[in-house]
């Protein structure tokens, strides 16, 4: 986690600042409509680097946390649909803890577009690319995150 | 008879007959208006438990890892915190007596210590409304109700909503005067909420002094402590202090009775309540759920249902 990212202010020193987003995808429905979306050679920004979870429910929400601490400019969670989890009731839970996650990170004053969620299932390549595209829109509207990176290690 | 003589033979009835091991309550404390937790295993002791409004600390604090059977004092927050521990089986239900007193608030002795702009404050008698301080000696009278402590101004359950023995009458139940704290940040913006939290919360040294007091936060292994992995480094700056308090903020969420002792606790006198209020309350609109006034009820993140709210997932 170190060395993967370093803080996009950095980056926007240059004129063509592009944001970097992670995505989290659960391993039985978005990673697999993530891929569906490659073989079917549907376009969608390069920006998310994709991050393979068994579940949305495996993510903890300091996950998310840190990667706003380490400069990441956006990040996407995305999961089965409710009802259709591998695991039963995952998405479930989780959906509840991503509510409260976004609440405190939007009461804080993180803009909401930071850290954004979807349903996507593993027919849906086409809904995952539209994802995708309209989660690099509105980061990049907000321009590279400031509020809660930690500065760069020396 | 007054209050603290009947919890004192409440308190001496439960040591004799051998229902708990030991008492947990208040006593006297060093300065004015203060009081400090005390423990009590012998029945002859009983007459050092006090009752009055400088009882802040949470006891149920000191339930956590017990093995006798203790009788603790609780105020309606305090009582609150120890049927969480139990719904959360901190505690076992059997292994507490929770002696409910009415609490009509705790007074804040900062507000009044800052009011004396440095003058010592010799001592304090609290008659009805008023608390009459002997100021370097003179006398100054404050009305008891602008010095509450903010957590108590909103008090909403100042008895204990479950309790085996309650000392005298319970205390009026009143609804909360509003938050101007909290809807004034509400009303806020995001840019102007960062910047009152980076305000507010830059004050923070990361003395953990809000943990140790908090009865929920009883982890063998804070995050804040782990090496593998290392969540965030020791620093106090702006990132990592936000970083902490949003992360507490989650862990509390469900659970918080809003004690207020993280705000007491507070050296920097940082109002650490806000996050805390501000998820209880979505909680409650959200999932219709009060932390602990019932052992029953499954606390809010360790179920759900089917229909929650998900608009804001795409």
């Amino acid at each position: 986690m170190e060395t993967t990212v370093s803080p996009s202010t950095e980056v926007n020193k240059e004129d063509n600042w592009e944001p970097k987003i992670i995505a989290f995808l659960c391993n039985w429905c978005s990673y697999a409509g993530a891929d569906l979306a490659g073989v079917s050679r549907i376009q969608y920004p390069p920006n998310v680097r994709i991050v393979r979870v068994p579940c949305s429910g495996r993510i903890n929400p300091m996950f998310i946390v840190k990667c706003l601490e380490r400069g990441v400019d956006g990040v996407l969670v995305s999961g089965c649909h409710p009802g259709e989890c591998h695991y039963i009731s995952g998405n479930l839970f989780a959906r509840r803890k991503f509510t409260i996650l976004k609440e405190i990170l939007e009461f804080v004053g993180i803009e909401p577009g930071r850290v954004q969620f979807s349903w996507v299932s593993a027919s849906e390549g086409e809904k995952f690319a539209r994802v995708v595209r309209d989660v690099v829109e509105e980061v990049k509207a907000l321009g590279p995150i400031e509020r809660m990176v930690k500065a760069a290690p020396i | 008879m007054s209050l603290e003589t009947s919890l004192r033979e409440i308190a001496r009835k439960l040591l004799e007959e051998g229902q708990v091991d030991v008492i947990i309550g208040y006593e006297k404390g060093s300065l004015p208006l203060q009081t400090t937790p005390c423990f009590i295993d012998d029945a002859d002791d009983v007459d050092r438990l006090v009752w009055n409004e400088s009882c802040g600390n949470n006891l149920a604090k000191y339930l956590v890892d017990r093995k006798d059977k203790a009788g603790v004092v609780a105020k309606g927050c305090d009582a609150r915190s120890i049927v969480m521990l139990v719904v959360e089986k901190q505690v076992e239900r059997d292994k507490v007596v929770i002696i409910g007193v009415p609490c009509s608030g705790i007074i804040d002795r900062r507000k009044i210590v800052e009011t004396l702009e440095g003058r010592e404050m010799l001592e304090a008698t609290i008659k009805g409304d008023k608390v009459v301080v002997n100021v370097e000696g003179s006398e100054e009278v404050f009305a008891k109700e602008q010095f509450l402590c903010e957590s108590c101004q909103t008090c909403e359950h100042r008895n204990a909503p479950i309790y085996d023995v309650f000392v005298g009458e319970k205390a009026k139940e009143t609804k909360s005067m509003g938050e101007t704290s909290l809807s004034e940040l509400e009303k806020m913006t995001a840019s102007e909420r960062w910047s009152f939290f980076k305000r507010e919360l830059g004050k923070c040294i990361r003395c953990y002094a809000c943990r140790e007091v908090c009865p929920l936060c009883y982890c063998e292994e804070c995050f804040v402590d782990q090496t593998m992995p290392s969540w965030l480094g020791k620093t106090d700056d702006e990132s990592e202090v936000m970083f902490y308090h949003v992360t507490r903020a989650l862990h509390l969420a469900g659970r918080c009775v809003d004690c207020g002792a993280c705000s007491r606790a507070c050296p920097m006198g940082i109002n650490l309540r806000n996050l805390n209020r501000r998820v209880e309350k979505r909680v409650k609109e959200l999932y219709n759920y009060e932390a602990g006034l019932s052992f029953e009820e499954t606390p809010p993140l360790a179920t759900f249902k089917l229909n929650d709210p998900q608009e804001f997932i795409k």
